[in-house]
């Protein structure tokens, strides 16, 4: 029996594990995808919010201002990009002005530092590309951008090498209470029994929570958000993420760039029935593309290089629930995580901790490895050093991914390290190869070609992102 | 009298030809800038024939290629295009392997050898 | 750090002629950086015919065609150094590259022959929606897998595009046991050569549906399906014509984009009409000792025309370093165009720098037929061509010479002209 079992791989899932590995506890992540931030996680705008959009006093609020301050400390800890970019939140209609103040408010009620409203000369010195129709704006300057990929990496690999076992591929079907106590976990791999279970499980998360507990059911809703990515060549568009003044369904339509220096404009917000629907629509594109036309002077539609869409996990309540479920003892939720999921996951991360640490009365490991090195980007190198790692590990000198610049070496790091990538998809996220303005078509035959050899498998049994999206279907006339 | 409409494929001008037949025999293509669009015309419409390119598996290169590109010697009659595909299905060719060794002798038996196209070390 | 007086970019059929024709020229300090494990870029994996017509009077294959040149720089013995990608390059000819035997290393360059060729358009770059399964392939990607590692990208195939490239992969994907379902092209006509619509479609039964597009892409893990609508005159698709295609593979043969990255690092000057770098006569670029030519200046449909227009540049470029960087800048006249061409290459003249014979190339925006194709120096018609056809998918040639520029001793302006007959 484990102590903890962790339902869920993305980065709350990911963040509990981490946090937990603290302590002397035996603890199972299993997450039903290839890898590792395979679900809204790996599609989302990439923000740690300021805090002043969640409504005071609520857990998002609470999670997200802990989350922000936790992040440059966090970041350098366990080598995560992330840097604060600020924000801006612009009125285009002075009818709309005593939002944005109250947006102030709630924000100064919240703990945001350094909170602004500000004038258009300012907006423009600021960012002179936003448009001539932004009246007034929220300056928040304390708001970053981090890589969502490499902080749900971050957290797996130091989770499992704080012994955190993961168990991938693994989809749970059920979970019952254990005779003996706490419960049993019903996976197609088999079963799987722990003293305490978290809920992390994302578009998934309300079902899980309505097989243990009579009382309040969960109603998670997955609403879609599709997004447009831009080449590097858009980067000096905004250094600051510009938001417009938020509506009913959620934060709007941003700009904004992402560490990596290409800029992401979405998302917009559509609730959707089906849980895996992450397909973008024509529909979707289009209204994006408008919307953040509206923020700037001249939007650069003609660099998208590639479009994508997420699902935020949003439940009826519209309010993070976390916590141990009243009449389900031993069951934490980090159930109905919406925006500010991202920006909230260390202070949730260390809360469920935490409360599992007081739950098992666990005691803290002397041994814990807080630190982790992410992996080595030559181009961080100086000319000397870089030449000395070539000679030692050619790898190191061989291009792979020409529009990223990423080498053999970094692929091949990326595949070894704990919680490895195993899927061409899992190689992107963690090193970029693919990601580039050619999306794929150069390095694509070649990555697969280096995960088969390091994985020891055939060609035709890599997937893009595990199950049957295989690459290769065969040779060629083994028809004949 | 009939009349065929075709696109030459000798070289990528693709003139229009116009043959006209009687009792399956050419009368007259039209439509051609060169002899060699006019021999074609005749061609089409009484004996197709097509230059096939294809590839077959090669082993024991040095610099770990796996295949090596290969075309029909000359062409051969476009019904059979399957068939000398079919045929080299199987054949693998050890390394090296230099432009014009025969990787298939008489393909299909057509009497027109299936011919390497690069060299593979 | 090592010099050498030519370093030419990309080991393809560019590369590969300018650097025989710069040491026919008398360069012997000549360096080519290849990516590839071999020499002959893309053409290795163009096992299809049809190249070398005016070359070599032959049909060749891809790869014959590149052994020939490969053949010719290996007899001249010339230098060139495999899987090595370069980096960067500096305004004053720094060339930065990287391998795994050197490492990474600079090469201070003389003149430079920027030769690195083009890719393709993605699917994200063309916006269509969808989920994104596995079986979503450029065609020159599926290529690769099919001609050079032997392996099937799938069984049951869409293309998008009637590019040549699509054709190709049309009739490669059925020889090797896959059923291509269809060619959907958003144009009204076929941007490939009609010999290669009669080859690759026709002879297999593949249907061709001119004005349509893909509009959705079906499938979670791997392609289930795509769902293909008819376009109008806007190339906007239209509401009720939409037809599900089930497939487990989409090929895009949607353009190709010139790989100008270096280029553009450096500040070299950028023609928008061709997404290449804006060349003279000789073709340089507007960083004096650089020069462009192939897929990397604009895309080409034939490579015989490559090999001609980087044997230019590889001669231009021995010259402009036997000259010690002389034969460079000077009085310069743009091209101008009327009646039909989108752009021309080169887009300047220096009168006084044409050698014996200068090759003008262009492509018109939309099909023209009956026309003459004439060029004009100040106000005289120096030549005059009657073309039949012209499409926006076949480049056009105009040749110039030195006599007609000398007859011209201050002239002002350069017209290419597309005329009614």
């Amino acid at each position: 029996m484990y102590d903890v079992i962790i339902i869920g791989g993305g980065v709350i899932g990911c963040a509990v594990a981490r946090y937990l590995s603290h302590y002397h506890a035996s603890v199972c992540l299993v997450e039903r995808e290839e890898d590792v931030c395979s679900g809204t996680s790996k599609a989302n705008s990439g923000l740690i919010h300021a805090g002043f959009d969640a409504p005071h006093g609520s857990l998002m609020a609470k999670y997200n201002v802990e989350g922000s301050k936790m992040m440059p400390a966090l970041a350098k800890e366990l080598d995560i990009p992330f840097r604060r970019n600020g924000a801006m939140v612009l009125c285009l209609n002075e009818e709309d002005v005593p939002r944005l103040e109250a947006l102030y408010e709630n924000g100064v009620k919240n703990g945001v530092e350094g909170l602004e409203l500000i004038g258009p000369d300012r907006i423009h010195e600021i960012e002179p590309n936003v448009t001539d129709d932004a009246v007034a704006a929220l300056y928040a300057p304390t708001a970053g951008i981090v890589c969502p990929f490499l902080m749900t990496v971050a957290f797996a690999e130091n989770a499992s090498v704080n012994g955190v076992e993961f168990k991938l591929d693994t989809e749970v079907k059920a979970i019952t209470p254990a005779a003996e106590g706490g419960w049993t976990v019903q996976t197609e791999a088999g079963v799987l029994k722990a003293k305490c279970v978290v809920n992390a499980a994302g578009v998934y998360s309300d079902v899980f929570h309505n097989m243990v507990s009579a009382g309040r059911k969960l109603h998670i809703t997955p609403r879609r958000g599709d997004y447009c990515l831009l080449d590097h060549t858009a980067k000096d568009l905004t250094d600051c993420t510009i938001f417009q003044v938020p509506g009913k369904l959620g934060k709007g339509v941003l700009i904004t760039p992402t560490v990596h220096g290409n800029i992401i404009l979405g998302p917009t917000a559509v609730s959707i029935e089906d849980r895996e629907g992450v397909n973008t629509t024509a529909a979707g594109l289009s209204e994006l593309l408008n919307k953040a036309g509206a923020t700037v002077k001249q939007l650069p539609a003609n660099q998208v290089i590639t479009s994508f869409a997420g699902l935020r996990a949003h439940e009826d309540g519209h309010e993070f629930i976390v916590g141990e479920v009243e009449d389900a003892p031993g069951f934490f939720n980090c159930a109905g995580i919406e925006s500010p999921g991202l920006s909230s996951a260390p202070a949730i991360g260390k809360a469920v901790a935490e409360m599992l640490r007081d739950k098992l009365s666990l005691s803290e490991k002397e041994d814990f490895i807080p630190t982790r090195r992410g992996i080595l980007d030559p181009k961080t190198l100086s000319r000397e050093e870089r030449n000395a790692l070539i000679k030692e590990q050619p790898a190191y000198g061989q291009i792979i991914c020409r529009c990223e610049n990423v080498t053999e070496g970094e692929i091949i790091d990326a595949i070894r390290r704990p919680v490895g990538a195993r899927s061409l998809d899992g190689v992107k996220r963690r090193v970029r190869a693919g990601m580039g303005r050619c999306q794929a078509g150069f390095c694509s035959p070649r990555v697969i070609e280096i995960l088969a050899r390091e994985l020891g498998v055939e060609s035709s049994e890599i997937t893009k992102s595990g199950g049957k999206s295989n690459f290769i279907v065969g040779t060629t006339k083994d028809r004949y | 009298m009939e009349t065929r409409h075709l696109t030459c494929i000798c070289c990528p001008i693709g003139c229009q030809l116009e043959v006209k037949m009687e009792n399956g025999e050419v009368i007259s293509v039209t439509g051609n800038n060169c002899p060699r669009g006019a021999a074609y015309g005749r061609k089409e419409v009484t004996d197709p024939t097509r230059i096939v390119t294809s590839s077959v598996r090669v082993s024991g290169s040095v610099t770990g290629a796996k295949a090596v590109s290969c075309k029909t010697a000359g062409d051969i009659p476009k019904g059979k295009i399957f068939d000398a595909i079919r045929d080299i299905a199987d054949v693998i060719v050890p390394a090296p392997v230099h432009i014009g060794d025969v990787v298939k002798a008489n393909v299909a038996d057509t009497g027109v050898d299936m011919v390497a196209t690069k060299e593979v070390i | 750090m090592k010099e050498v007086d030519i370093v030419i970019i990309g080991g393809g059929p560019a590369g590969l002629a300018a650097a025989v024709s710069a040491y026919d020229a008398g360069v012997r300090s000549i360096l080519i950086l290849e990516r590839d494990k071999e020499l002959g870029g893309i053409l290795n994996q163009c096992i299809h015919n049809g190249f070398g017509l005016h070359t070599f009077k032959e049909e060749l294959t891809g790869p014959e065609y590149a052994q020939r040149f490969a053949d010719q720089v290996r007899e001249r013995s010339i230098a060139y150094k495999l899987n090595t990608m370069v980096l960067e390059i500096s305004r004053d000819k720094v060339v930065t590259a990287m391998n795994r035997e050197d490492g990474l290393f600079d090469i201070q360059a003389k003149a430079v022959v920027l030769a690195m060729g083009c890719r393709e358009r993605s699917r994200g770059a063309l916006n269509i929606p969808g989920f994104r399964p596995a079986g979503v392939y450029s065609a020159g990607t599926a290529q690769q897998l099919v001609n050079i590692e032997g392996y099937m990208p799938g069984r049951e195939v869409v293309i998008l595009g009637s590019g040549d490239i699509g054709l190709i992969m049309a009739r490669r994907m059925t020889l090797e046991g896959a059923k291509v379902k269809a060619v959907a092209e958003l144009m009204p006509y076929s941007g490939g050569l009609k010999r290669n619509i009669v080859q690759c479609l026709d002879d297999f039964g593949i249907p061709l549906l001119l004005s349509h597009t893909v509009v959705d892409i079906h499938g979670k893990e791997r392609v289930t399906g795509v769902t293909i609508a008819e376009v109008d005159g806007n190339l906007k698709p239209i509401p009720g014509t939409e037809a599900f295609y089930s497939c487990d593979t989409l090929l895009l043969s949607c353009g190709l984009l010139p790989e100008n990255e270096l280029s553009r690092a450096m500040g070299v000057e950028m023609n928008r009409a061709t997404n290449g770098p804006v060349v003279n006569e000789s073709l340089e670029t507007s960083v004096s000792g650089v020069f462009a030519a192939g897929n990397v200046l604009h895309v080409h449909d034939l490579v015989d025309y490559v090999s001609e227009e980087a044997g230019a540049a590889g001669r231009a470029a021995a010259e402009y370093v036997r000259s010690g960087g002389e034969h460079s800048g000077g009085h310069e006249i743009p091209v101008a165009t009327e009646g039909g061409p989108r752009y021309t290459v080169p887009c300047t003249i220096g009168p006084q720098k044409v050698g014996e014979t200068l090759t003008l190339r262009f492509r018109v925006g939309s099909v023209m037929k009956d026309r003459f194709v004439s060029v004009y120096l100040d106000d005289e018609r120096v030549t005059r061509r009657k073309r039949q056809v012209m499409a926006p998918g076949e480049m056009e040639e105009v040749k110039l010479t030195r006599t007609m520029f000398d007859k011209h001793p201050d002239l002002q302006r350069i017209t290419v002209k597309v005329e009614e007959a």
